[in-house]
């Protein structure tokens, strides 16, 4: 098994200088075989940092990966597998990352303690905003975003499987070739480029091999196995409820590259084993932070799996027996009294001091803290992990672990490697598999003292990534914050991105001294997802831009492009807005003209968006009566019928007509935003509060496609492509009447005699794959009467001229009595919302009117507020609003409807029209709603 | 979360939408004495269970189902599913 392939050299850049590595090395070991010891710059104290861990727990080698137009802030150099052209920086400094003007704060240390911004910052107040705030937001802070899109791919997937095993060490590794021989569907996966985990870092004999061929052959059965899927680079970032995990899979690093960069995979798993391991801790001691003091662990790793020596002259610290350096190294151990009191050297370390006064010259000082468990995933379903006195740190509660949930060997507390395999077995037989190999490897405990930090006046880090010092603790604790909860959010400890996996239990070691409490009294921070940092590029996978959310076309949507409309987004769907022809200068002279024409002549209109529910049963008219505040069951067949549905608290849902096609078939319109809500609560009606009605609906949107045909031409127009043997004449075919006919030699088609306009108009659909052809035709067949297409403007002007109420009115706070339509609210008869709408106050006393400019050529805004005309401009003289304006073409002028205070009694009043947003004051007139044809003399033509 | 529906076995719940306390099931008699005041504890007042809780869940993308949910609050626990139309004609 080759680790670092020396044959295969990879060219990358650190702040703007050139190096090499090789292909299996990660960012971090490639700079340290490089030599470059300051690869980054703290938090709060802009102190040099140098790499401090081997894997996700780094704290201090945050770097920003370069694209060519972009950059990733926040990325830890150690899980960042170095490729071809890497192009890196240091973040977090001004000047150069070995000078970093910003270091000024370390020297005054004294002043920026935990919880300074509260204490500082406060006067005077108005300097907060543009002083303070400025200033610190320029120094504090981690990376920074590069604010331009996001170039690269992100994708998502599912994932099924019987067993989860989340980490590739030798518990991971072993439970996977068990499960796998048993023939179970495994999912086996690591953060790791590698699996094997600790195994790649430690030379342990395994059944007479070395670890490495036991991986290596572990891994080539597992890969030859077609029930195991194994998964490098994937970290399970959270635990979810019902065996539903979440998981990042980082494809490459390599930004603005072909496919996709990361995957977000949900991953559904009967039962989950987690073999994730644990993490050295440091102790923390003065200047512990320096570049060159590294985690025992971390140094192990670069010189065994990547071949690289972190420093000539190790030191090692510990308080324990685990650390493998000892052969290498100056042993400073803790159980022998020893305890380094400082170390020297700012940006590498030179030599450090010993409580014996003893100074000992060294380039590189590994420390051992003891080890913790990687837990969080135990925690994600809100389980609280115990304390063991003897290994010195939290290990899972089996009684409160996440359901079929499973912990074994480093992450469980099981530390020698042959614990950590008789950990596998134990498992193994209790999921009942069979036992296919046993193990014999090293078994020497773990021999731990605990030694949690040097007390001293000068400062020792516990939280490297955020700053925070043993001393930030001990004050956070003086000035009253005692829980560990409250010290947290005080101090901000094991609040950066690396969530404090070296941090944490430190932390409250430190807290626990200075509160005279154990650990465990002390407790311990509830772990939550992510684990490992997820970008919110991957959550938002493909649905970005245009593949946010669907687009729906109308049938009409082709002929609309070619003859240049403007379409705008209404939910899903694109509605053409206009059509603008050559002469059009602004889209008001297309709006106007589509108006015009259509009033003068004959104009159509798509309306295939409107939800169309087909409602049927021997209960279907029952049914509506409940949904509409009016009655339909007296509808005769082949009659339509305006219909207004309220929510049960009495407020006004939507509003449609329905067709009556025969005793047991309605056709229901809806409005377009509201057609899928109005369906769901359709369906809420029939299977919920009355499911012993034999009616059922089906939602027919998409299966036809709807024109709506209006003007004085209406007639002559449409009786060009009906079939002859149907007559539309105004005697039998009235206004409100409906039938199911077939037009243009044969072709199904239903007609409606609706008017949304107020002309004489019909609404007429057919199968969806026939509304191309239709549009075409109708427009053909009315060059005659010099036929126009309308769109959702022009629809808009003719429905406020005429005084309908439509989204703006129908906008969640309206009752029938405020729209003007309480006449429609049958006595009789039971229906949803009836109780609540009589409540007085709910629909207090505004009503919808009309409004017009009283000078003419004054524009209307839709949002102004009214006010009586001698009234001050005040919130509390507000008389109603604007609800919709239009300049109609037909009266010249702007027209607008609104709700008011008593507004019914109020003609001709005149009043001020406030508009504070669009700053236009305007003195208007109260008016019926209805601009046009009051009586409907032209709508029954 | 994963809802096992009883038509269609066990579904995501990201396919459902959520209506909440499944009361909303005893809409009151229109002819009560007491109308107005059974609609408005039927429409506004509501428990803030602790443990399980029969919800209202809408299989929205899916066959359109309307379930009543048993589900613990605490620990999203579900033990049983039913279609509301026949806890309904059940339950009457």
């Amino acid at each position: 098994m080759i680790l670092v392939n020396y044959n295969k050299i990879l060219m990358f850049q650190f702040n703007g200088k050139h190096y090499e590595g090789y292909e299996g090395d990660t960012l971090a070991s490639a700079l340290l075989r490089e030599n470059v010891k300051v690869v980054g710059r703290s938090f709060k104290y802009h102190r040099p940092r140098g790499i401090f861990g081997s894997g996700s727990e780094e704290p201090n080698a945050l770097i920003k990966l370069e694209g060519s137009n972009t950059h990733e802030p926040n990325r830890r150099a150690t899980s960042i597998k170095l490729y071809d052209g890497l192009k890196a920086n240091s973040q977090n400094y001004i000047g150069n990352v070995k000078f970093d003007i910003l270091a000024l704060n370390d020297f005054i240390h004294p002043f920026i303690s935990a919880g300074f911004y509260y204490k500082t910052f406060m006067w005077p107040k108005s300097f907060w905003e543009k002083v303070y705030e400025p200033i610190i937001r320029r120094a504090a802070g981690l990376g920074t975003l590069s604010t331009e899109p996001d170039p690269d791919r992100y994708d998502k997937g599912y994932l099924h499987c019987e067993l989860l095993i989340i980490g590739s060490g030798p518990a991971g590794l072993k439970m996977a070739l068990d499960a796998s021989r048993n023939g179970k569907k495994v999912i086996l996966v690591d953060e790791d480029f590698i699996m094997g985990g600790q195994l790649l870092s430690n030379e342990i004999e395994i059944n007479g091999s070395s670890s490495l061929q036991w991986v290596e052959q572990t891994l080539s059965e597992l890969r030859n196995s077609s029930n195991v899927r194994i998964m490098t680079r994937t970290s399970v970032y959270g635990v979810y409820d019902h065996g539903i995990y979440g998981a990042l899979e980082t494809v490459t690093d390599e930004i603005e590259r072909p496919g996709a960069r990361q995957i977000l995979w949900r991953i559904y798993a009967n039962k989950s084993v987690l073999a994730s391991g644990a993490t050295e801790r440091p102790i923390a001691f003065p200047n512990n932070d320096r570049p060159g003091v590294m985690l025992a662990s971390a140094v192990q790793t670069y010189n065994k799996r990547f071949d690289v020596k972190c420093g000539d002259n190790i030191s090692l610290f510990t308080n324990n027996s685990g650390a493998n350096l000892s052969k290498m190294s100056n042993l400073i151990d803790t159980r022998d009294g020893l305890h380094i009191v400082n170390v020297h050297g700012r940006n590498q370390i030179k030599s450090i001091t010993l409580n014996s006064g003893k100074k000992i010259n060294s380039d590189c000082l590994a420390v051992s803290g003891g080890w913790n468990p990687n837990l969080q995933l135990t925690c994600h379903k809100r389980g609280r992990p115990k304390w063991n006195e003897k290994l010195s740190c939290f290990i899972p509660d089996n009684s409160n672990l996440p359901n079929n949930m499973h912990v074994i060997g480093s992450a469980n507390g099981s530390f020698s490697t042959q614990s950590v395999f008789n950990d596998v077995s134990d498992l193994t037989k209790q999921l009942g598999y069979r036992i296919t190999e046993k193990i014999k490897t090293e078994d020497n405990p773990l021999n731990l003292k605990p030694f949690w930090f040097v007390k001293s006046k000068k400062r020792s880090w516990v939280d490297f990534q955020n700053d925070v010092t043993v001393k930030d603790i001990t004050l956070a604790h003086q000035e009253g914050f005692s829980s560990v909860e409250h010290v947290k959010r005080y101090t901000t400890l094991g609040m950066a991105t690396d969530q404090g996996k070296t941090s944490n239990v430190i932390g409250l070691a430190v807290l626990a001294d200075a509160t005279n409490k154990t650990i465990p009294e002390t407790g311990t921070t509830i772990f939550r997802p992510p684990y490992t940092p997820v970008s919110i590029g991957a959550f938002a996978g493909a649905h970005k831009g245009k593949h946010f959310k669907p687009i729906r076309l109308t049938p009409s949507h082709e002929f609309a492009s070619e003859i240049g409309a403007t379409f705008v987004d209404t939910g899903y769907w694109k509605r053409a807005q206009w059509f603008s022809h050559d002469k059009d200068v602004t889209w008001r002279d297309s709006v106007d003209r589509e108006v015009l024409m259509t009033r003068n002549s004959v104009g159509i209109c798509d309306v295939s968006t409107l939800g169309k529910i087909d409602v049927q049963g021997k209960d279907a008219g029952k049914f509506l009566n409940k949904i509409y505040i009016n009655t339909f069951s007296t509808l005769k067949v082949g009659k339509c019928r305006y219909g207004l549905m309220l929510r049960e608290d009495g407020i006004a849902m939507d509003d449609g007509t329905s067709a009556r096609l025969s005793e047991t078939h309605y056709i229901m319109t809806t409005t377009t935003a509201k057609a899928g809500s109005v369906y769901s609560h359709l369906e809420f009606c029939r299977q919920v509060l009355f499911p012993n009605m034999d009616v059922h609906i089906i939602s027919t949107t998409d299966q036809w496609a709807q024109f709506s045909i209006a003007g004085p031409n209406a007639r002559n127009l449409l009786s060009k492509i009906i079939d002859p043997s149907f007559n539309i004449s105004n005697e039998t075919f009235p206004y409100m009447a409906c039938a199911e006919i077939t037009i243009c030699s044969g072709v199904r088609a239903r007609i409606f005699r609706l008017s949304f306009s107020g002309e004489l108009a019909y609404e007429i659909s057919v199968p969806s794959r026939y509304g191309d052809a239709l549009i075409r035709k109708l427009i053909s067949a009315g060059k005659e009467y010099s036929v126009t297409m309308y769109g959702t403007e022009a629809l808009g002007v003719m429905r406020i001229e005429k005084g309908h109420a439509a989204g703006n009115e129908l906008d969640g706070r309206n009752t029938p009595t405020n729209l003007g339509l309480n006449g429609l609210m049958a006595k009789k008869k039971d229906y949803i919302g009836k109780t609540l709408s009589s409540r007085e106050k709910l629909s207090g006393n505004k009503t919808m009117v009309g409004f017009l400019s009283v000078n003419p050529s004054e524009k209307l805004t839709s949002g102004s507020h009214f006010m009586n005309i001698d009234d001050k401009i005040l919130p509390e003289n507000d008389q109603g609003h604007m609800s919709s304006v239009a300049y109609s073409p037909i009266l010249e002028r702007y027209i607008g409807i609104g709700f008011l205070k008593n507004g019914k009694d109020r003609y001709d009043e005149t009043l001020k029209a406030i508009d504070f947003l669009q700053n236009n004051h305007v003195e208007v007139k109260v008016v019926s709603p209805h601009f046009i044809d009051p009586n409907g003399d032209r709508l029954r033509a | 979360m994963i809802i096992n529906h009883p038509l269609l076995g066990p579904r995501d719940s990201s396919e459902f939408t959520y209506r909440g306390d499944a009361v909303l099931l005893n809409r009151p008699d229109p002819k009560s004495e007491s109308l107005l005041n059974d609609y408005y504890e039927y429409q506004y007042i509501r428990n803030n269970t602790h443990g399980f809780m029969k919800e209202l869940w809408f299989h929205e993308q899916g066959d359109r189902s309307w379930l009543v949910v048993t589900r613990n609050t605490l620990t999203h626990e579900i033990i049983k599913v039913e279609l509301a139309s026949e806890y309904k004609r059940e339950n009457k």
